[in-house]
This record gives C-alpha cells, structure tokens and sequence, in this order.
C-alpha cells in the first residue's frame, strides 16, 4: 500500500492478508483515475445528468421560525435514489469499471447505499450483490423491493442483530473469496483504507456547492453545519469543505436511541472506547474485552456501531463536535418537519433537525446553520407509523 | 531452537495441528476435547479467542464463536485455558486472535500473560505484516514467536516480506475465502507450496478447508510442515450439542485416520534464522 490512510492516530488498513491485494489495486486506481479527464468528464456528467447534481441549498423558512434561527437546507434528499449515497456509489461504480471489474457488491443498512450500488450496477451493467442484515431487510423493505427490481440480489444476513455491522461481516467475507473480479462498493466513510479517502472524496461536492450556495445567498459563512452520523458519509462530505474554516462549527449528531444512559443507542463517537474494527482503528461501542456491542436506533441507517476514522480524529483534535438525539425527539421532529416543510426527511437526517430543535432559544437568532438533509423518508413511513399510529396523534 | 522447530526436527511426517475455539460449546468441555485431541497425537494446537465479528471466519466458527462467548468465554478466561491445558501436556500452543481483543486487553499485557500460560506464538487475523510492528517488539520482549498468514494472491515480494517477519511458521492459506469445510482441496494449494518453498525456508503450515484426512494427505504430499484442520473439527461439537462423550469420540477417531494417512516425510531441521 502506498499510503498508510491514518487520520492522526485512526484509520489505517487492519485485515486479513488476502485483502489487501485488492485494496492495493483499489487504492492504486484511485490515485490513477481521480483526476483522470476522462473519468472526471464521465462522473460530472452522470452527477449532473443523472443524479442531479447540484442540489439546492433551500432556506427552511417555516422550520427557522420553529427553531428561531434560520437553517439552511443541503438538498441530497432530491438526488436520484432518494439520498447523498448515490454521489459514492457513481463514483466508486465507475472507478470500478475503469478497472475493469465487472461485479459489485456493497453492504446496506436502511437500504439507500443497497439502492445507490443496485442503480450504478443498472447503469453499468454489472452484476450486483448486496448484502444486508435479516433486521433491516424487514424494517426497510421497500428498498430491498427497489434493489431487486433494479435487478440486484439482496442478500439477508443471518448473524448478529441483523444490522448494518453483519451486513459489513458477511460482504468482507465474501469479497474474501471473489477479490478477483468483484469491486466491493463500500458505502460509508469507514473501513479499510482507501475507503474513507474515497468516499469522502465522492462525497465532497456536498460541501463544496454548499459553501459556495451560503455564500451567494447570505453573503458569509455559515456559523454551524451539521449532519447525522452513521458511519460518517454526509457528514464528511459536507465537514470536508469548511475544515480550513475554523469560525464554522461542524455538529455530527448521532443516534441517541433509548437514551445514552441505557446500552440501546449507536452513538458511538459520544460513549464509544477507541478499538479495531472492519479495517479501521477507530472509536467503537464496545463491552470491557473488546467485544463489539448490539446497537439499537430508530434509524437504520445509523445503528452500526463502529464510525469512520476521520470523525474520530475531528473528535479528539477538537474540530468537530458530536452529539446525540433520542428516537422520540427524532419521531416528533419528523412530525413537526414534514408538516411544516412540505419534506418528509429520512430518520438518519433527521436527528440533526432533531438537534436544531434543541437549540432554540440557545443559538442566537442571527445564526446561520447548514443542516444536511442527506435523504428523503418515504422509506421511513412503516417504521414511523409503527412507531407512532396515526390514531394515536392528535393533530 | 523454538518449541516448533522442536517439534518438527522430531518428526518423521507433517505435524497435525487441529484448531479449537476456546470455550466452545463451554469451558469444561472445550478443555475435555482438546485435551482428547492431545492423547489421540496432535502435534501442536491452535486456539483462537471467541470474537463477536469474525470476518475471516466461514459460518462453522462463527457459531463456534458464538457458543464460547454466550458460555463466557473472555480473553481472561482463555488465558486460564491455555494454563490449564499446558499443564495437562506441554504441546506448542498457536493463538489465533482478532486484533481488537488484543488491543483492549493491552497487547504487552496479554503477550506476557499468554507466553507466561505457556503459550507459544500469535496470529493476530486481521492485522497484516505492514502492521506487524505494532505487535512484534512485544513479542520479541517476552519470547513468543510470530505467525503470519500468506494467501495465494500474495506476491513474492511480500511473501519474502511475511518470511522475515516470521519466527514461528508460516500460515499459508490454501484458497481465497474464509475458513469452512470444503468438499474438495484447493486447486491452488500445490502451485502456492512451490512458490512459497522457493521464496522461504521456514515451517509452512496450510490451512483453511482442510477437511479429509485425503486433504491432509495431499497437503503433507506436497511439502507442507504441518497440516491446520479447523472446521471439521469444530463441526463435530455443532453436530453434537448435548453429547460431549460422542463429539470426544468423533474428534478422536477423526485424528487417528489423519495421522494414519499422512506420508512419512523426512524430519525437517530448520535453520533457526
Ligand atoms: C439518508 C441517509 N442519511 C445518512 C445515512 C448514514 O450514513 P452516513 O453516516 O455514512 O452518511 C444513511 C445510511 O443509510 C442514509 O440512508
């Protein structure tokens, strides 16, 4: 490997052996094709073309009167596919055909990183797997019905809790035994390098057309930016462009669940203890031998219980701070934001709404914020009406 | 001389070595077995830590994994193991361990607790030679020897590279997977012995879906120093949850027609570079 892929102390490369032949390959590429005219040309236009890039950056007026200051709206909800994810999937998907592979697999959790790898396996014609825990193929199955239409397999994971970290088990060791010609799509800023490099890298023009969208618009920075953190995708995608901005402040919100007190949330930046896992030295929720702990969150695409490297070095070198909302303030913001938006919101974007709603009357009115709405929550509404039965909301 | 030159200078076949999740289905139980696997003739063990996201491994010891952690297995707990099972019989004790365990026990720490158990060398699964010096001074300090794991999509270089590194014996991996029973051998098991012979002269030990004393055989036929069989032994306790005399039986039956049908080999004396 040519680089080691630390983030001060995080990061790096921690697997078997036989994969690191593959992310040698991977790794070489990226360097190869990143600033390739060809490859740049071909991405921008499937960015823009296809997956409708740029997105708006909306000023949220109804929302701001609710939270007293106004908040400003990165739109990846408008992305084709429903989400931020389909930036890395375009990416990564054409990376790996510049390489020459002809089969991809990724790994899922709420199902929009499945759905963003089944439409570039569409798009280019490659076959496709996803893999994907036995829990979330039940609470997401509308994207697991969108996958297969798209011609995708989806594969139910049996192990563990049936979340997003078996589903990463499970697509590690199948791409143990088919390195040769399968490209594993992987779909959060975490892993192995060169993963967090790269998805960041995808994931940049979030941050880039935002910066620039804030400053045409209000004539200055914003002084808060924030998005939820799963695995840290939207969020370094978006952090990435303001890091040499030190007056902006980034605010990560992860999944606060049942409550940080209890062991049922994956607010693994907040309570999480430094350790090793799917590649990556990073913070992890963990039990006192190393053991990696069950998570529990509303959102799917936040229950994981690792998150990628770079956040953890934004943590301990103070740049970035991360917080956490519970699923209750998330189900009532989810209410509160659709009715007063016209916007239903995936779970995992809005916890950082969430977050925003709890520092009205704490952030000064003239504060300007950048949420990242990272997706829309048309597939959040089994979860959100079991959750909360319409009967049982007045209103 | 190490403890595995020991053992291989002294023998006139491949060593066998079986693989056993420590704890699993229990404590008592796993002691029980592994100690029968020691009186049926293996050469040398190798015992792996119970970890809650083993992605090396195939889905015979995930469960074996699993089992040993719901029986409360820790990596304290093994440490006792391994105490009680060389003290039973002195036999070199390979660990294969996941590098998060080790590194939330401390790796100085475990090192010295394991070497001190009268273990005899690591294998960290999902920690590469690029990374090997994050646990070889402590290795080198308490006089445990290093294992490392050579696949057949590595390249010569790097194989050299691992051969360096190594002062127990090489793992080579005798396909691109996890581990699992296999119904037939790798083919590219006999191509990636030869390659590795010529790149190194130290112990080559192959494993990953050996499951036959047929595999066995093939394996030792094609020069390898000692032949790792893990999922079929671990098979015969998820065949038999309930009946610990029967899976002793079984596991020592199936060790018999291993050592049975292994060539005789010339013993080898390494040079102890
Ligand atoms: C809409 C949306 N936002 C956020 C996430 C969390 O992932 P990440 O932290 O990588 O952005 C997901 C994951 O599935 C998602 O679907």
């Amino acid at each position: 490997m040519k680089h080691k892929g630390r983030f001060g102390p995080f990061g790096g490369y921690y697997v078997p052996e036989v994969l690191i032949p593959a992310l040698e390959e991977i790794e070489s590429a990226f360097e190869q094709f990143r600033n390739d005219r060809r490859f740049l040309q071909e991405l921008n236009t499937l960015f823009t073309d296809y997956a409708g890039r740029p997105t708006p950056l909306y000023h949220a007026r109804r929302f701001s009167e609710v939270t007293g200051f106004p908040v400003y709206l990165k739109r990846e909800d408008l992305l084709h596919g429903g989400a931020h994810k389909i930036n890395n999937a375009l990416g990564q998907g054409l990376l790996a055909r510049y390489m020459g592979k002809s089969k991809l697999i990724a790994e899922t959790g709420a199902g929009q990183h499945g759905l963003a790898t089944a439409i570039v396996g569409a798009l280019l014609g490659m076959e496709t797997k996803i893999f994907m825990g036995f829990t979330d193929v039940a609470r997401q199955n509308v994207n697991v019905r969108k996958m297969r239409l798209l011609g995708a397999e989806v594969i139910a994971v049996e192990g563990g809790t049936g979340t997003l970290k078996d589903a990463i088990n499970e697509a590690f060791r199948y791409w143990t035994a088919h390195v040769e010609d399968t490209f594993y799509l992987f779909g959060t800023a975490g892993g192995p390098h060169p993963y967090p490099t790269i998805v960041r890298h995808f994931q940049s023009p979030i941050g880039q057309e935002a910066r620039r969208q804030c400053l045409e618009k209000t004539g200055r920075l914003p002084d808060i930016v924030t998005a939820c953190v799963g695995g840290g995708s939207n969020a370094i995608g978006i952090f990435s462009a303001f890091l040499d901005d030190p007056q902006v402040r980034l605010v990560g919100v992860e999944g606060g669940g049942k409550g940080l007190q209890t062991t049922q949330h994956c607010a693994t930046l907040c309570r999480g203890r430094v350790g090793i896992l799917h590649g990556a030295r990073t913070y992890l929720l963990q039990d006192e031998n190393g053991q990696i702990r069950d998570t529990e969150c509303i959102s799917a695409g936040l229950d994981y219980p690792g998150v990628g490297p770079e956040h953890a070095h934004l943590k301990e070198t103070g740049r970035a701070e991360y917080v956490s909302v519970e699923d209750e303030e998330v189900l009532d913001t989810f209410f509160l934001f659709s009715k007063t938006e016209g916007i239903l919101p995936a779970l995992e974007s809005t916890h950082a709404l969430a977050w925003l709603c709890q520092q009205k009357g704490i952030l000064p009115p003239e504060t300007i914020v950048i949420a990242n709405l990272s997706g829309r929550g048309d597939k959040d509404i089994d979860i959100v009406e079991h959750h909360r039965p319409l009967a049982s909301r007045s209103l | 001389m190490n403890a595995y030159q020991a053992c291989f200078s002294k023998l006139d076949r491949a060593a066998l070595i079986p693989f056993f999740v420590i704890g699993d289905p229990s404590y008592d139980v796993s002691a029980e077995l592994v100690k029968a696997a020691i009186d049926a003739g293996a050469d040398i063990l190798e015992l792996g830590i119970p970890f809650s996201d083993p992605v090396a491994d195939g889905p015979t010891i995930q469960k074996a994994d699993l089992r040993a952690l719901k029986a409360g297995m820790t990596p304290a707990r093994a440490i006792e193991f391994i105490r009680e099972i060389t003290a039973y019989k002195p036999i070199p004790i390979g660990l294969l361990v996941y590098y998060n365990l080790l590194v939330q026990y401390g790796v100085n720490r475990f090192f010295e607790d394991f070497k001190q158990a009268g273990g005899t060398s690591v294998l960290v699964a999902d920690l590469s030679i690029d990374d090997a010096d994050e646990i070889i001074p402590s290795a080198r300090r308490v006089g445990l020897e290093t294992v490392f794991m050579a696949t057949p999509n590595t390249p010569d270089g790097r194989l050299r590279f691992i051969s360096e590194k190594t002062t127990g014996f090489i793992y080579a991996v005798s396909l691109l997977g996890t581990t699992g029973e296999r119904a037939a051998l790798s083919q590219t098991v006999r191509p990636f012995l030869s390659r590795l012979k010529r790149l190194t002269d130290k112990p080559i030990c192959v494993g990953f879906g050996i499951s036959s004393p047929e595999h066995a055989f093939e394996v030792a036929q094609a020069g390898a120093d000692g032949v790792i069989i893990g999922s079929r032994i671990v098979k015969f306790i998820e065949e038999n949850p309930e009946n610990p005399a029967r899976i002793k039986e079984n596991i020592t039956r199936f060790i018999r027609d291993v050592l049975d049908k292994l060539p005789p080999q010339s013993p080898k004396s390494r040079p102890s570079s």
